[in-house]
């Protein structure tokens, strides 16, 4: 009996070790950590069950059928993160350099179904190859086996993705369908196409980091939603991000305790906005200081600045942020700015997060370049995701709020809940000056005339009054009690129920 | 008394008088520029009147708008704090034109004191001791060898209409009198169009010792001890003490009674203070007189117990003093810092901006000593570009000199600023160096001791301890929060922390164990040691105060990636913890080599250049304006991160940049 239990010890810690000391070594020297230790960090200490660690790939062509490692380059499992479950698959560089065969898809499609089952995350490590070109098509199958599970998951499960290594061709779109991409630094790059093939198609000279690295990916093409420096530094993080996130679509915020008063008095917030409507100011003050204890989990915080998203916690229950950032581009929309916070508000009413929306917004963005990017489809995604949202929706106007771009911004007529505006907003369709050269066109070129016109302008529209007036604004309120005011609403909109005819599915404007 | 008077001045001081005005049950009349319309001074003040555009020579210096303002709000009388209008004779002349009374001395004695020959003149008469010096011209090298020999080595030839340093020279012998002469008389005529030059005693080490004194319009005057400012960048003081390590009883009577004897001779009748630079050996010269409150009046009002602001307002309204000198006592010590918005690491470069976090030291008793904070700003607030950059001044008081130190190192520990750069670490640092806590003090102290400038020190020893303590202990409350998160698995109990971890400050890893089993947090290190911890800091709180190992500290506390960066008697790090597991993985990862220090300013948005403040070949200091872009009608002031030389600049005003695009580069 005794030798049997040691077969398996044996066993167990030939799986462990993957594909070996020597590339074990070579993953560190890469400053990379292999796929057992990541799992090791990212889950709470002794709580990682593993699964299907024995299995081997069942390929007989080129040579394959000897060399065989237990694990086929995938650690798959679940364990829990502050005891809460989460599903995780993490790709093992050394072992065939962690690219995908079907045994090893099978091993990823067994633990997304898992998930789906048990409504609980999922987290994959990505640090791979590829598809295993010796399997060819049967790792194709394996793929698509793995994208329909993506996208049955999304919407009932969070899935998240950290790439912390090469993750090239059929890789990246797995992660292209979760809910969230990060990368880490200088280790960590993806594309569809690597700089070779680039090279023989196109005769552009471009290295891996330039093509796909962190940098590019946060600040240019937004597919990541952020980076850190390294392994532990991002697994670490992806803990911080779990505690702000539901396990599923059902079962509401995770919620902890707080010290921090709900009704905590900003007293700076009343000099916040500047006396000169043309000086900007820093928006992340205000996110900063309505949420608890400060702490903040910011996405996409590299890419189109001018909007910003992230979630806080209120009374220790987690809410999703949106909000123009007047330090960039003047908080304009642009079709940045529109696609980055239609994804983030349609993450947030899928996984049932509230959202408060900070609206300082002088208009969308005009010129050539936004009409042939095709402004108008993406400002409508935001327009679209925040009028079918269902979650709570409180939204605070502290200073522009002007034309359509006050519309999309949760304002009251596409489903704001509670739509507060600080003494300072002015809600218009323009500025005083643009509205007074077309009203008063007759005038122009009389200065005295349409400076006159203009005070007239400025004193009726560039104020909260005329929208208070008219129950678009729901209450005008001082900037220091911000805080208290919107964790009251929030805590009122708890049992908040919105119902919606029946579809299939809707169509939003992709 | 009056029932009503009106604060010329700003900021810190015209609080501090408002408060005292108030406790006397007498109104107050603010006055404000542009730039301080929601300034603390407005809102603390009964009344506010406006007096014209933020630069002070359009609205605080203008004495006719003051007096408009007295005559609007029937103010009876005018403090005028200091700087400002606070020593221009003309000011308390036209004052009393109006029949309006001025807190502060008679006329004839601003302007006495105002001239240094003049003032220097009354202080012989006076018997004051003065620099040994031959005031008249000098002709020849040997008429300055024989002024020499009579004054003492070593000496200071001085241009006669010098500055800066410039024809200064110091000689220790008669042959570098003689040598030394004929330079400094060729630099004058160089430097200055004039090259005559004088001679004075040359005090080797000096330091800073004033003398304050009181006097009412009854002809008594008294003094209330010493100050020492010998701790002083750039002749601006730093750091301010009362009394003075260096006195003793007899030099500080000796001192006193001179400075008496000064203020008898001109008549004073307000709170001044005449200024001496003294010798290690305790000798002491006459400087100048200040017809004045000075910045640094409150800490001897710390250990007269006498508010010199209210003793003005008195004297002002015909009051006798109410001590003879037979009833000043000093008692303890007290120390006072200067905050201002500058940055130590930045060769002091001035900070401007908004005080996102502005949270001072509670005042009061604190541990057997007391804090006080004069302050005229909010969290909030704007430190504008307009005046001086000293946004509060902290003082302790305390028994003994060595108590009210440490009241000031925690006092500045429990300082929190955030939004502008601030000199807080300097002062704190300052705080821990131990030639300034044996009191060896000379007004050179700044630079022997901070040669190239200053750089943050990182935690040793006892300090790191404790910051491990504490970083362990903040980790340690997070820990315990996140295992009370609702949705955990069903299972018997929440999920269990390891108890063993290791303390990362910087790249420095400390072994700890925490042990809270008798329900009080101790973290155990390597080597056995116990340190117990008792804190009431909450997560957002940024600063942690409590107890380590007995010893009641405060530590400034900032969330970074996965840890806290603390700061803490003058010393900065940021700390990490981890579990054994965690620290042994984050050693293998690589350390990230700074990033790319690109040599060029990039535009950050698409907009329009409507200034470039820089030409080519220009040296620029960190933090000065380089270009200005306007997006979305919305004026973004870029600024160097560093110091450098402008190499090229490609791109002009009135062009429309697209975002990265290159706006200049540095060599």
């Amino acid at each position: 009996m005794k030798d049997i239990l040691e077969k398996l010890e044996e066993r167990r810690a030939g799986a462990r070790i993957g594909g070996g000391e020597k590339r074990i070594a070579a993953q560190h020297a890469r400053g990379k950590l292999t796929a057992r230790e990541r799992i090791e960090l990212l889950l709470d200490k002794g709580s990682f069950e593993e699964f299907d660690m024995f299995v081997e790939h069942r390929c007989v062509d080129f040579g394959m059928e000897g060399t065989k490692f237990p694990g086929d380059g995938v650690v798959t499992g679940w364990g829990t993160i502050n005891g809460r479950t989460v599903f995780v698959f993490a790709k093992d560089f050394t072992v065939f350099g962690g690219s995908l065969s079907e045994t090893h898809a099978q091993k990823i499609t067994k633990i997304q179904d898992m998930a789906v089952k048990m409504r609980a995350p999922i987290i994959g490590l990505f640090d791979a190859g590829g598809a295993r070109i010796q399997e060819g098509v049967a790792a194709l199958g394996g793929y698509g086996e793995v994208f329909k599970r993506n996208v049955i998951a999304s919407g009932v499960i969070p899935q998240i993705s950290v790439i912390m290594g090469p993750c090239a061709g059929g890789d990246v779109y797995s992660p292209a369908m979760t809910d969230f991409i990060f990368m880490v630094r200088d280790t960590s790059y993806m594309f569809v196409t690597g700089p070779d093939v680039v090279k023989t198609v196109t005769n552009e000279t471009v290295t891996a980091e330039e093509l796909g690295g962190a940098k590019v990916h946060t600040t240019k093409s937004s597919v990541a939603d952020g980076a850190w420096d390294n392994d532990v530094e991002a697994l670490l993080q992806v803990r911080r991000l779990m505690d702000f996130l539901p396990s599923n679509n059902t079962e509401g915020v995770p919620e902890w305790p707080t010290d921090d008063p709900a009704d905590r008095v900003e007293m700076s917030l009343d000099t916040l906005v500047p006396d000169n409507p043309n000086k900007p100011y820093d928006m992340k003050e205000l996110v900063l200081k309505v949420a608890d204890e400060g702490d903040f989990f910011e996405i996409q915080e590299a890419y189109a600045k001018n909007i910003i998203t992230g979630f806080i916690r209120l009374e220790g229950r987690t809410v999703g942020v949106v909000a123009n950032q007047p330090m960039v581009l003047a908080g304009v929309l642009d079709a940045d700015a529109s696609r980055k916070a239609a994804r983030f508000v349609r993450f947030c009413d899928a996984f049932e997060i509230p959202i408060l929306t900070f609206v300082d917004v002088p208009g969308f963005l005009p010129g050539t370049a936004q009409e042939y990017g095709g402004l108008i489809k993406h400002g409508a995604k935001l327009l679209y995701a925040y009028s079918e949202a269902t979650v709570p929706l409180v939204t605070v106007i502290t200073r522009k709020a002007f034309g359509g771009a006050y519309d999309v911004m949760a304002s009251k007529h596409v489903g704001g809940d509670v739509n507060y505006a600080w003494p300072t907003a002015q809600i218009a369709v323009m500025g005083a000056k643009g509205a007074v050269e077309i009203i008063f066109r007759q005038d122009i070129g009389d200065a005295e005339k349409i400076a006159a016109r203009t005070k007239q302008y400025e004193d009726r529209f560039m104020s909260p009054f005329v929208a208070a007036e008219r129950g678009y604004i729901d209450e005008v309120i001082m900037p220091h009690s911000t805080r208290r005011r919107v964790a009251r609403a929030f805590a009122m909109l708890r049992t908040k129920k919105a119902e919606r005819p029946w579809r299939k599915h809707d169509n939003i404007p992709l | 008394m009056f029932s009503k008077i009106l604060i010329a001045n700003r900021g810190e001081i015209a609080c501090r008088i408002i408060k005292t005005a108030r406790r006397m049950g007498i109104r107050t009349v603010a006055v404000f520029s542009e730039a301080d319309r929601d300034a603390l001074h407005v809102e603390m003040a009964d009344e506010a009147v406006f007096v014209g555009p933020a630069p002070a020579a359009q609205s605080y210096l203008v004495i006719e708008k003051i007096i408009e303002a007295c005559l609007q709000t029937g103010a009876e009388a005018v403090h005028p704090g200091y700087g400002f209008l606070s020593e221009r004779a003309a000011f308390a002349e036209a004052l009393a034109a109006a029949g309006i009374v001025f807190i502060g001395p008679n006329p004839k004695a601003i302007e006495a004191m105002g001239d240094k020959i003049e003032s220097k003149k009354f202080a012989n008469a006076a018997k004051v001791s003065t620099v040994p010096g031959f005031l008249g011209v000098i002709e020849s090298p040997e008429q300055a060898v024989r002024i020499a020999d009579e004054i003492g080595y070593p000496v200071m030839i001085k241009a006669s209409a010098g500055g800066g340093g410039k024809g200064m020279r110091i000689a220790y012998s008669a042959a570098e009198v003689a040598e030394g002469f004929a330079r400094a008389r060729s630099e004058a005529a160089s430097s200055f169009g004039d090259d005559r030059v004088f001679v004075e005693k040359f005090i080797t080490d000096p330091r800073h010792i004033e003398i304050q004194v009181i006097g009412d319009k009854h002809g008594n005057v008294v003094y209330l001890g010493e100050r020492e400012c010998s701790i002083q960048r750039r002749n601006q003081k730093v750091i301010e003490e009362a009394p003075s390590p260096l006195l003793d009883e007899a030099t500080r009577r000796k001192m006193g009674e001179q400075a008496v004897a000064l203020a008898k001779a001109v008549n004073y009748d307000s709170a001044g203070t005449v200024e001496f630079v003294a010798g290690q050996d305790r000798s002491f010269y006459f400087l100048e007189m200040n017809t004045r409150l000075q910045v640094e009046h409150p800490v001897t009002e710390m250990i007269t117990g006498i508010d010199l602001v209210e003793e003005m307002i008195r004297i002002a309204a015909g009051e006798k003093l109410r001590f003879t000198q037979d009833d000043i006592r000093l008692d303890g010590w007290a120390i006072e810092s200067r905050i201002y918005a500058e940055d130590p690491t930045r060769g002091f470069l001035p900070s401007t901006g908004r005080l996102v976090t502005y949270r001072p030291p509670a005042e009061g008793e604190d541990d057997g000593a007391r804090v006080r904070n004069d302050s005229g700003v909010v969290e909030g607030g704007e430190i504008s570009i307009y005046y001086d950059p000293m946004i509060a001044k902290l003082i302790t008081h305390a028994p003994t000199r060595a108590a009210a130190i440490e009241a000031q190192q925690r006092a500045l520990d429990a300082f929190a600023i955030d939004g502008i750069r601030h000199n807080i670490p300097f002062l704190s640092a300052l705080m821990a160096h131990p030639r300034w806590q044996e009191g060896r003090l000379s007004t050179g102290f700044i630079a022997e001791e901070f040669p190239d400038g200053f750089a943050m020190p990182k935690p040793e020893g006892e300090v790191a301890i404790r910051l491990a303590a504490v970083a362990a202990a903040v980790d340690h409350l997070l820990n315990e929060r996140k295992r009370r998160i609702s949705g955990q698995m069903r299972s018997a109990r929440p999920v269990r922390f390891e108890r063993e971890r290791v303390v990362m400050l910087g790249r420095e890893a400390l072994e700890i164990t925490v042990d809270d089993s008798d329900g009080h947090l101790a973290l155990v290190f390597a080597d056995g040691r116990r340190v117990s911890v008792e804190s009431s800091w909450r997560p957002g709180q940024p600063v942690w105060q409590g107890r380590v190992d007995g010893k009641t500290i405060a530590v400034q506390v900032r969330p970074i990636l996965n840890g806290v960066a603390l700061a803490h008697a003058g010393t900065a790090a940021e700390a990490r913890v981890y579990t054994r597991r965690e620290a042994e993985l984050a050693a293998l990862m690589p350390e990230k080599v700074a990033a790319d220090t690109s040599k060029q300013l990039l535009c950050p948005m698409p907009g329009l250049v409507k200034a470039i403040a820089v030409a080519e070949g220009q040296e620029v200091k960190a933090g000065e304006t380089l270009a200005i872009v306007e997006a979305m009608k919305m004026e973004n002031v870029l600024k160097a991160e560093r110091d450098g030389m402008v190499s090229k600049i490609h791109a002009k005003e009135g062009d429309s940049l697209a975002v990265d695009a290159v706006i200049l580069e540095f060599a």
